[in-house]
């Protein structure tokens, strides 16, 4: 293990008091991490690598799959005429939107659920309902109601995120120790003032993974918004690209909504360690 | 001894109602407790120790009787009485000095002067330096002082303490009562406490309330006296020839069978 004792020597400089074990500890757990990192970019090599070759070697039917250099080409050509920014902005400016009205429109009703316990159980089985329906059903009636374009696409994209939002936030509000409240109540305080002090900021930690559900729900929403209605966005790239039978189109933009999405979600993740730094 | 009295409960009763019918939990409880001193009331698990304490407080009101704190019945929680809970409950997104700080800041009497008062009192007591450390930096028994801070910081004229060493392990129990003890008597605060456990009752109480087993009332009333060579703190008193009489005579009072 020349490799393991290079590791060891080098963390000689940086933890002169720990123990040679306790060195030998760190570059395991290190070299650990390294391996992991090695192995998930190999598998996305190597994924696209055979995609090519079998693309190549005809082992599989191009006009169905397309492949990796006819998309990496697609993808050039699309951000050369600018289009590529005009699609991607349109969609990730109603995912945004949808999420953070669906975020902030089901926390307000998660306040008024808990504010009154009698309008709370009486909405209990109509939310349970909601909860259990897909949304993407009701997509065509709000279209509809709302208009086919932006603005009906950006309601679809919250109507599928909002329900959840309020049964996990309200859920949330529920789960916050009574005796913190009863500690609260001790001091004289009101109901606004228990909500200010205790209930939102101990459940910041729901709300934001609420957050970080409504993303990936708000894309499902918008995509089914454009696959239906739009002339721009990723989700109408799919649905043209696979109209007129242009695989690159469709695959480039799935690979688009995928860094997209994570990219957006990786924001909330960073927002959320930046909320949270008590813990 | 001054005999100002600071809470008068009398004949305070209290129903509770379920669906299944309903329960006496308090029948007909009544006594005095005077400024500067500590009352313990001690019990049976389940005799409604702790309901008695939110009486007091105003959290809940009795089905009869009533309770005056200071000269003024107790209607609803009032800003003159501080209540300290079995766990600390602090905050965990805020830091130890806006933990201490809650209080004063639901009473929106939150100024530069009530600042630097919580302030003094965490330099005092052995937390200044944590003051702008979170909670889960803190050990156990330093967050229970610190929510014995919190609750002195809205100046109470009175205490209420519920079980407020429970939820800690057995040597820092000890250290901790007796550190808040004396915190108390320095401070010439009166307190009503509530435990199960026998010696830190004696250890800690002026007078211990026996209470009887559920429908409760009082059973007796130990006015504890204890011969000390030095200054009388929780863990001294421990070492009292009295305390073991006391301890027994408590203990056959409570009547507990485990069948």
């Amino acid at each position: 293990m020349l490799n393991n004792q290079k590791c060891v020597n080098d963390l000689k400089a940086k933890y002169p008091d720990v123990s040679e074990e306790h060195r030998e500890f760190l570059c395991k757990v290190k070299k650990r991490k390294r391996a992991i990192i090695i192995t998930q970019v190999s598998l996305l090599v190597v994924f696209f690598v055979l995609w090519e070759l079998a693309a190549r070697t005809k082992l599989i039917d191009t006009f169905l799959t397309s492949y990796p250099s006819q998309m990496w080409n697609l993808f050039l050509r699309l951000m050369e005429d600018g289009s590529l920014y005009r699609h991607v902005g349109i969609s990730t400016f109603e995912t945004v939107v949808g999420f953070v009205a669906g975020t902030l429109l089901g926390t307000l009703v998660a306040i008024f659920l808990w504010w009154s316990d009698f309008i709370s159980e009486v909405l209990d089985p109509y939310l349970v309902v909601l909860n259990a329906l897909p949304k993407t059903a009701l997509a065509p009636v709000i279209i509809l109601w709302a208009g086919a374009g932006i603005t009906g696409i950006i309601v679809t994209a919250m109507a599928v995120s909002i329900v959840v939002t309020i049964l996990g936030v309200y859920g949330g509000f529920k789960e916050v120790d009574s005796d913190k409240i009863k500690m609260l109540q001790t001091f004289g305080a009101t109901r606004l003032q228990i909500l200010q002090k205790v209930i939102i900021p101990a459940s910041i930690p729901t709300i934001v993974s609420a957050v970080k559900i409504n993303v990936g729900l708000s894309w499902v929403g918008v995509i089914v918004g454009e696959l239906m209605v739009s002339r721009a966005g990723i989700g109408y790239l799919i649905v043209y690209g696979s109209q007129v039978f242009r695989l690159d189109l469709v695959m480039t933009s799935v690979f688009i909504l995928a860094i997209l999405a994570t990219i957006m979600y990786q924001g909330v993740a960073y927002l959320e360690k930046k909320l949270m730094k008590w813990r | 001894m001054t005999v100002e009295k600071v809470v008068e409960i009398e004949n305070v009763s209290m129903n509770y109602h379920t669906l299944d019918g309903e329960t006496l939990a308090i029948k007909d409880l009544s006594f005095n407790v005077y400024k500067g001193e500590i009352v313990i009331i001690v019990g049976p698990s389940g005799c409604g120790k702790s309901t008695a304490l939110s009486i007091i407080s105003g959290l809940i009101k009795p089905s009869s009787g009533k309770v005056v704190v200071n000269g003024k019945a107790v209607v609803e929680p009032s800003k003159s009485i501080g209540y300290m809970f079995q766990k600390d409950h602090l905050f965990e997104w805020r830091t130890i000095l806006n933990n201490v700080l809650i209080g004063v800041e639901i009473q929106n009497k939150l100024t530069n002067e009530m600042k630097e008062k919580a302030e003094r009192l965490l330099e005092l007591y052995g937390l200044g330096e944590f003051k702008h450390y979170y909670p889960s930096q803190l050990s156990g028994g330093m967050r229970q002082r610190v929510a014995l801070i919190r609750t002195l910081a809205i100046e109470p004229d009175l205490l209420l303490l519920d079980e407020p060493f429970t939820a800690l392990d057995y040597q820092t129990k000890l250290a901790v009562a007796d550190e808040i003890g004396r915190i108390l008597k320095k401070e010439g605060k009166t307190a009503i406490m509530v435990t199960h456990d026998i010696s830190e009752a004696i250890s800690m109480g002026d007078r211990v309330i026996v209470l009887s087993k559920r429908p409760s009332t009082i059973k007796s009333i130990h006015e504890i006296k204890l011969t000390l060579d030095v200054e009388r703190t929780p863990l001294a008193s421990r070492e009292a020839p009295e305390f073991r009489h006391y301890f027994n005579t408590i203990w056959k009072e409570l009547d507990v069978h485990v069948k």
